[in-house]
Parts: structure tokens; sequence; C-alpha cells
């Protein structure tokens, strides 16, 4: 995973830490941050703000899009004191997890706090995810049809 | 001459305290949650998001509780609930190739890559009612099987596709702006992007008829069910002040590939025609007659003749919304005593001028 390695920014990694932290539960960015980053003062650049993104399909699959219908997403955008900008968004409507998203993304922004970050935060929404997801796919696996085919009687 | 008639108010706060109450139901049964609806009537959720055409599980369990049980109702609830929201822009097209399969089928292909895989379905249960039910159940756990990491599920109408035995899904022109009903009202002729939104947010028990109607003849197309798949698909979204395109989390899709008859020419070799369904959740019946009515829809693309309802692209969009077909038909409820009284005195004139002619000119009146 590309956020492990990068102690500095690079896109790739803000994109895959932004895509842990939008699938986290309040208590999974919460906790930590209480924890480790007990008196961090940021600035909000955009307060909390719950909207819609228009989610779209593509015709017969992979063809040309059209609109298939809204979700609700919250977004947040916040600066630390150091200047790195965080910026948290996620399907649903959750104001204060968007916020602590935002932070934890800055931080993340932050050579000094990089690695607590992926070793507090990232790494057990990651190990989360996995192991959810390998029990959902265990779960479909039993029910995969296993065909065999009768021995045709010859009349 | 219009009469304003006041005095409803008290009946009609009392009415909402009294509709409030019969909500609860007997006070000795414990209240439902929203998380129990959330939970154990999924798919009531899943109709609820597809019709009221907003992804939110939470919002569409409190509409269901809120509306008693009424779909329709809690669909308007929706409706009504995304006005108050701002838009923040579109997602990038989802990737249903790239879904966490759940269930994959297909009636085409036996050995579909992935195996048929059946997932949580009601497919060949015996719809005997479950008295156990009606107590309170512990299911067992679900039976778990190893799981080849490395396994892809392409989709079979790709697998056609790479064949030339399929048309081709028309590919996107990036400069074409793609139609939005919530933006722009529906004119006609309606491109298939314009079509298959309105679909995606249409009556289920509309949809079904319709594409039940071609089944039986109306429309003919001869269909098969190339693959219908449900799983999780990661939602993308660009973040414009970096340029960047980031995942906002996961939503549920049920999507129905139909394949249907022929269409070739002297010149050109015959393919097999596609139509195409997507929906929130776990929508499977709701999947399969969008792709129906798509492709019935597409009759004048395919250069096939119009001759039933669900190839007449004015009749089947303009009433598929039950959104605006309650209103219309439920606006019939309210106060329309000026225009009654208008008709019955018009009849009263009609019936007076007929008896003055009859005295005057008996035979006329007979």
């Amino acid at each position: 995973m590309p956020d492990t390695q990068a102690a500095r920014p690079n896109p790739d990694c803000r994109a895959a830490t932004m895509a842990l932290l939008a699938r986290a539960t309040r208590e999974e960015l919460d906790q930590p941050l209480r924890a480790h980053w007990p008196k961090l003062a940021h600035a909000t650049i955009r307060a909390p703000e719950i909207g819609l993104v228009m989610l779209r399909g593509r015709m017969g699959g992979d063809g040309a899009p059209f609109n298939l219908g809204e979700a609700t997403v919250t977004r947040a955008v916040v600066e630390l004191a150091t200047g790195e900008r965080g910026y948290g968004q996620f399907l649903g409507r959750d104001p204060a997890r968007a916020e602590q998203a935002a932070i934890l993304e800055a931080l993340a922004q932050r050579a000094t706090d990089r690695a607590t970050v992926e070793q507090e935060v990232l790494a057990p929404i990651r190990q989360r995810l996995a192991e959810e997801a390998q029990k959902k796919r265990a779960e479909t696996a039993a029910t995969r049809v296993d065909f065999f085919t009768l021995v045709r009687a010859e009349g | 001459m219009y009469v304003a008639v006041k005095g409803g108010e008290r009946a009609i706060a009392n009415a909402h305290r009294l509709l409030e109450h019969e909500r609860r139901g007997d006070r000795n049964v414990p209240e439902i949650g929203t998380g129990q609806i959330e939970q154990q009537l999924s798919l009531a959720v899943d109709r609820v998001m597809s019709e009221g055409s907003l992804h939110d599980r939470g919002l569409a369990a409190l509409a269901i509780k809120q509306a008693r049980g009424d779909l329709i109702e809690a669909i308007f609830l929706i409706r009504a609930y995304r006005t108050t929201l701002p838009r923040f822009g579109f997602s990038v097209p989802l990737d249903t190739a790239g879904m966490a399969i759940r269930r994959s089928i297909s009636s085409t292909y036996k050995d579909l890559p992935g195996g048929q895989v059946l997932g949580p379905t009601f497919d060949y249960t015996h719809r005997l009612l479950d008295f156990a039910l009606a107590a309170e159940s512990e299911p067992a756990a679900p039976v778990t099987a190893p799981v080849d990491t490395e396994e892809r599920f392409p989709r079979v109408t790709d697998l056609l596709a790479q064949d030339d035995l399929i048309e081709r899904n028309p590919p996107g022109d990036p400069e074409k702006p793609v139609g939005d009903l919530t933006r722009e009202p529906l004119a006609f002729p309606a491109e298939r992007d314009l079509r298959l939104q309105n679909l995606a947010r249409g009556d289920e028990g509309f949809l079904l008829a319709l594409g039940y109607s071609t089944q039986r003849g109306y429309g003919r197309n001869h269909p098969f069910v190339g693959e219908i798949r449900m799983g999780e698909v990661e939602v993308e979204f660009e973040i414009p002040e970096l340029g960047l395109i980031v995942s906002l989390g996961v939503v549920t899709l049920t999507e129905c590939q139909m394949v249907n008859q022929f269409k070739g020419s002297l010149t050109e070799p015959a393919k097999f025609t596609r139509g195409y369904g997507l929906s929130f959740g776990h929508c499977e019946r709701r999947a399969m007659s969008m792709s129906l009515v798509d492709r019935a829809l597409r009759a004048g693309e395919l250069g096939e003749e119009r001759t039933s309802p669900a190839q007449d692209e004015e009749f089947v969009l303009s009433h598929s919304d039950n959104i605006q077909a309650t209103g219309f038909v439920e606006h019939l409820k309210l106060p329309h005593y000026v225009d009654f009284q208008a008709e019955l005195a018009l009849l009263r004139q009609m019936r007076r001028e007929l008896e003055t002619r009859s005295i005057t000119h008996p035979e006329a009146a007979e």
C-alpha cells in the first residue's frame, strides 16, 4: 500500500488515506484523536456540510454514462496550525466524523505524525475492512453452485 | 367565482395527531427502531432509496417508519428531503466490473467466470410461511468456503463482446453533458441516458408490469439474463481543489445485463442486442424489469415497429414516477367544491333547456 511508504505527502498516498478514513466508524477516528492529539488546534476552512453527489452508471456497464441517483455525502476541510490542509468526505451524514477525518487527513501529511496516523488509525481500519471483506467472500463462496453431470442412460 | 374556504385547521392538526398515534400502534408492543428497519427490512430500504433516488439507508429507514410502511409515502418523504440539500457534484461512473461480488448468476452460460454464485436469494425457496419466525429467531451462522483471492468476475456480456456476438455499448462523448431529470424537465424524444435515469427511479410495479407485457407479446424482444450481479462498488469523486479522485465509500448495487434477440442486415452480421438495468441495493426484480423496458424503449433506434406500450417512451417515461402519479391521483381527494358546483350548475342548465324544448317542441324530445 502506498500509504505505508511515504512520510511526505503525494497524491496517491492522500487518496489512499482518504479512502480509509471515508470508511471509518466515528469511534475509529474519535478514540485515537483523543488519545494521541488531545490538544490539537485547527482552523475550519470549510465547516462540515451535508450535501448530495449524483452517482453515475454506464449503459451496459461500460458505455456512455447516465445519472443513476444521488447519495448523501458529508465533507469538511480543516487547517492545522502548521499549515497542512486536511479534507474529509464520505457517503452518509455525520458532520462530526467529517471534521475528524479532515483533521486526521491533515495529520497524515505532517512528517512527525504520519507514522502514528498510520499505526493508530489507518492500520486498524484497513484490517477491519479486510476481515469484513474476507468474511463476506467466504460466505458468498459457499453459495457457488458445483454442477455435476449425470451419466446419461443410453437406450 | 372563487370562494375561500377556511376552518379546517383544527381538524387537520387533530388528524395528524391521530395519525401519529395510529403509527405507534398498540403501545404495549415495543416501538420499532430505524436500526431494525435498516437491518431487518433491508429490501424495503433498498426500494425506497432507489425510487427516492437518494442513497442513504438511515434516511430511508426513517421514512419507512414515519410513513407506517407505506413505501410510496416514504419515497415522497425522501424526494422532498433531497431538495433541501446542495449538490456537491457527480461521481466518477461506477465500475460494476470491479464489484465485490455477493451474487452473480447467468441464465445463458452455466460456467460463467467465477461460477454461478447464488448469494442471499429467495430463489429456490418454497415460499412456505415460516411460522418459527413469528417468535423470535436466531438463524444459523452462514456456511463459509475457501476463497480464491485471485478470482475475477468479468461480465458475461464482455465475453460475448470479445467474439463480437453482441452489440457494443454506446461510447460516451466526453463533450456531451449527461442528461439530468432533476435539473431539466423531461422532453421527447428522450435520449437513452435520460430514459435510464427515469427508469432507475421509476415505480417497481410499473416497470415490472411493462417488462412482463413485453414477454407476453406486447413488444416482444426475446430476452435472456446474460447476468445479474449484486455486491459492493466503490464510489469515487473528484475533489476539484486538489485535482484528486478519492473514494467516498461503497454502495451496494444490483446490475442486470439482458441479452436480447439479434439485429443484423444484409451487410452487417447479426448480433445480440442489450437491455440494461442498474439499481441501488439488492433489487433484482427492479433491475430485471428496468433492463426489459430499456430494451423495449430502444425500438426506434433498432428499427423495430413501435406498437406496444412498453416501446412508447412518452407513455412509459411520463407514467413511471410514482410520486408524480400519486400526486395527481391523490389530489382528487382535495376540495373541488367550486369545480363541482360549476359542473352541477351546467348539468342543471342542460336539463332545464331540454325541459323547455320538450314543452315548446314536444316532437323534438322524442
